[in-house]
């Protein structure tokens, strides 16, 4: 059990380590993908908390975009200090959240897959029709970035990396308690079995409500950070393909544990911009990409969590414990 | 025994032209076994669910604990302590027994939604843990509590399910057929157990098809034939009321 635990240790250390270190061994170029790396690491772990009471959204990246907006909007058109604006946007991603959760929790599955996508295109509309404040098909422009704290920049890929990996490690932070708490049971239980669940006194629309809710807060979190970097959003960047990626990313990662989506984000990520950049197929790029994904939903249907699930299974010697592991991820 | 905890008054409960339940009247006494029985399509789920809160009423009324509780969604009732269980094996499959139990204790275990992830909730959290251990000792299940659910046998799973409902603290409880598919020891085991949720002073009221388990199980049982009431009484007049073999059996008339 000691022993155990060290390694645990040892392993979040190194893990640790290795972050800070990270942006010193990339290029400029690089760095630049780490951000929006860490960055898209928030985004589909938020997502994957929605998708513990069992419906899947099509939203969440219109989600993620509500909350860029309205940080950059409040930033720039009211003059809100920029840390303070990011949480003021992510808050009005989850009030949005709040409101549609009334028309959106009327329907489960592949309805509330449509509905969510629907409900999504007509925010995205909203920006493209109204020139004011949204600025129409082209966005918003010159967004404030983040002041800089004493002498440290952070237009530098390097620091917004920095704080980038701070915001998003409280934020998963908070994300691992809530799942883990007696919140977490809930959504799992309204997954499986939601009449049960009623039937022991759980309002079920209320903690529908309460993950998307938490799910948007987080997305917009992300959405603020992505704004305030990038500079500009415009409704293109939170349209249905980029939501194409997220999915891509919790279901090539699976999303079974905590950290399946996270492996799915970052393998998915280090192997398109990085691996085969370097290689040098250009156009090739996506095709190849296209067939790892393929490859890796036929030969991995459980993501590539169960790869290190089996990894883990092997160095656990004890058969019984092995099974009451699997048994606990599984639940 | 005291007066009832659960009265339907003229309860009528129609789907399109169909009336399922047509103008049912009876009363639970706190503290009883009280069965609801009836042949094939008498309407008792339906009235199951009225009470229960899956469907409204389409006229009368459902009381409890002299409040009308008509058309209130189950997650509300199961609030008041009006818990119903479910046919066959509905449990969360998934999860550790103990787990199971530990979502019954949804109510018991209400903390903010900061002490969650503050950790601040674990007082309340080990409580209910004690709590869902000591009912599985009360089912006889304490050393399963660590397994996964799917590989417990029908009756355990079955038992389980009734810990679950325990688990919300109800004041009566609604077994949903709790003997369907059990061999006779099974049923037998069952038996035991409902008369032990009684003595905990919990008011059981049940729907149910296996005639032996009723009769010996009840106080009173409450006979439905195509929506309404046949007859109600102890075990003993309900055999041999002429009525209930009748609807059961058919009539002489019939049966030539």
């Amino acid at each position: 059990m000691l022993e155990h635990r060290i390694v645990k240790w040892l392993f979040a250390l190194a893990l640790l380590a290795g972050l800070v270190l990270l942006p010193h061994v990339l290029s400029f170029s690089q760095r630049e993908i780490a951000v929006l790396l860490v960055i898209n690491v928030l985004l589909v772990v938020s997502y994957r908390l929605m998708t513990l009471t069992g419906e899947w959204s099509l939203g969440h990246v219109v989600i993620m975009g509500v909350g860029a907006y309205a940080s950059a909007l409040f930033a720039k058109r009211l003059g809100v200090p920029v840390p303070l604006s990011m949480l003021l946007g992510a808050g009005l991603a989850g009030l949005v959240a709040g409101i549609l959760s009334f028309p959106l929790f009327r329907m489960k599955g592949f309805y509330f897959l449509i509905g969510s996508f629907a409900a999504g295109e007509v925010i995205r509309l909203i920006w493209k029709f109204f020139s004011y404040p949204f600025g129409g098909p082209k966005g918003i422009k010159l967004i404030p970035p983040v002041p800089d704290l004493g002498s440290v920049a952070f237009y530098e890929p390097e620091n917004y990396y920095y704080l980038c990996l701070v915001v998003v490690g409280i934020s998963l932070f908070i994300l691992y308690r809530i799942e883990h708490s007696r919140i977490g049971l809930t959504f799992h239980a309204i997954h499986w079995q939601d009449k049960l669940a009623e039937s022991v006194g759980v309002d079920t629309f209320r903690y529908r409500m309460l993950a998307f809710v938490l799910a948007s807060f987080f997305a917009g979190l992300a959405g603020a950070l992505y704004a305030h970097y990038v500079g500009t959003v415009n409704p293109t960047r939170f349209d249905v393909e980029e939501m194409g990626f997220v999915l891509i990313w919790a279901i090539v990662g699976g999303t079974a544990t905590f950290y399946g989506p996270i492996l799915g984000v970052v393998v998915l990520t280090v192997i398109n911009e990085i691996v085969l950049r370097s290689l040098g197929f250009d156009t090739a790029r996506p095709m190849i990409y296209g067939a790892i994904l393929i490859a890796s939903v036929l030969f991995l249907p459980n993501g590539l969590e169960s790869l290190v699930e089996k990894v883990k299974a092997a160095f656990s010697r004890p058969k019984q414990a092995k099974s009451a592991q699997q048994a606990r991820e599984s639940a | 025994m005291n007066g009832p905890i659960l009265e339907v008054r003229d309860l009528t409960r129609a789907f399109g032209g169909i009336i399922a339940v047509n103008n049912l009247n009876f009363a639970v006494k706190e503290g009883s076994i009280h069965g609801l029985i009836g042949p094939n399509g008498a309407g008792k789920t339906t009235t199951f669910n009225v009470i229960s809160g899956f469907y409204s009423p389409t006229r009368g009324q459902v009381i409890y604990q002299g409040q009308d509780v008509s058309g209130m969604k189950t997650a509300k009732l199961a609030e008041i302590g009006l818990i119903r269980t479910f046919q066959g094996t509905t449990l969360f499959k998934e999860f550790s027994v103990i787990d199971n139990v530990r979502v019954g204790c949804h109510r018991s275990s209400r903390a903010s939604f900061f002490s969650r992830i503050t950790g601040a909730d674990r007082a309340i959290e080990a409580a209910a843990t004690e709590r869902s251990r000591e009912l599985l000792d009360f089912f006889n299940m304490g050393h399963l509590a660590d397994d996964p659910t799917s590989t417990l046998p029908h009756g355990h799973q079955r038992a389980l399910g009734m810990a679950v409902a325990l688990a919300a603290d109800p004041r009566i409880i609604l077994l949903d057929e709790p003997f369907t598919g059990m061999n006779p020891e099974e049923t037998q085991r069952m038996m035991d157990l409902v008369r032990r949720v009684r003595k905990r002073g919990v008011t059981v009221m049940l729907v149910e098809h296996d005639m032996k388990a009723v009769m010996g199980l009840c106080d009173i049982i409450t006979v439905m034939n195509f929506g309404s009431l046949l007859t109600e009484g102890t075990p003993s007049t309900v055999r041999n009321d002429r009525k209930v073999i009748e609807a059961y059996l058919g009539s002489a008339i019939d049966a030539a």
